[in-house]
């Protein structure tokens, strides 16, 4: 099943419908990156409200397409983690590390506008 | 549906998915809690995909557990692939043959609250691991 991208502004927004194999998980990594050079994305967000379960492909795989946008100038934002799929994450020892996370679609959004205000900022 | 005995074909990662579908299912069926379902399946695609990644091919199975002490689910993978030559080095975190993160095995057990692997080179691999229920409070 091929995961929708939208594109809002300057952002990549990719909200996953379904539960993912590992080759729809890596299709969704490919796409990413593409388009965020096709788009001069600035950001990215991943809503992965709908994933029954994040194991270690899945995380490795979203750690990756976090790495790579950001060599391509873009950040990227998880969101959406449910509590249950939290709690077995941590169980299974994975951490998201150097990965940004927020609660929805809102707060990643906000994430990324401040991430945006903080670039201008610094360049002054 | 009364459930004695499922059992699902592994042969592509699709069937990672249905595996930990049906597994959650049964657990759901079989009164574990959203987490505890969770759980249970984050464990069931960590095995599923273990035995696609260094067997192919193989099938996982689901048994409830029903004792007079304890009840919960069993989840059996089987496979006729290479075997585990090293099994306590495979149940190290971070310590794989794959590229993979190293965490599936190890993962999988702190998940689940029994777990056993039997294998051997060329002897395929088994593994039983099972969920309780925590008794009434």
């Amino acid at each position: 099943m091929e995961v929708p991208i939208l594109k809002q502004g300057q952002y990549l927004i990719a909200s996953i419908q379904s539960a993912l194999t590992d080759a729809d998980l890596s299709q969704l990594r490919e796409a990413l990156i593409a388009q965020v050079g096709r788009y001069r994305a600035r950001g990215v967000i991943v809503d992965v409200t709908a994933l029954d379960v994040m194991d270690s492909f899945a995380v490795r795989t979203l750690r990756d397409v976090t790495h790579m946008a950001r060599l391509r100038g873009s950040e990227t934002v998880i969101v959406g983690i449910q509590p249950e799929v939290a709690f077995a994450m941590v169980q299974l020892g994975l951490t998201l590390k150097g990965v940004a996370t927020a609660l929805d679609l809102e707060e990643g959004l906000a994430f990324l506008d401040q991430r945006g205000r903080d670039r201008v900022e610094n360049a002054h | 549906m009364p459930i004695d005995c499922r059992r699902l074909e592994i042969a592509s990662d699709k069937d990672v998915v249905s595996a930990r579908q049906l597994g959650r299912e049964l657990a759901a069926e079989l009164g574990f809690s959203p987490g505890d379902q969770t759980v249970i399946a984050a464990a069931i695609s960590e095995i599923a995909r273990n035995i696609l990644m260094y067997a192919r091919r193989g099938e996982v199975s689901f048994q409830p557990v029903n004792d007079s002490d304890r009840s919960g689910i069993t989840v059996t993978a089987r496979d006729e692939g290479p075997g585990i030559p090293d099994v306590s080095r495979a149940l190290l975190d971070g310590y794989s043959t794959s590229g993979g993160l190293g965490l599936g095995l190890p993962g999988a057990k702190r998940l689940m609250d029994e777990f056993d692997i039997v294998t051997g080179p060329g002897r395929g691999t088994t593994i039983m691991m099972s969920k309780l229920k925590r008794p009434p409070r």
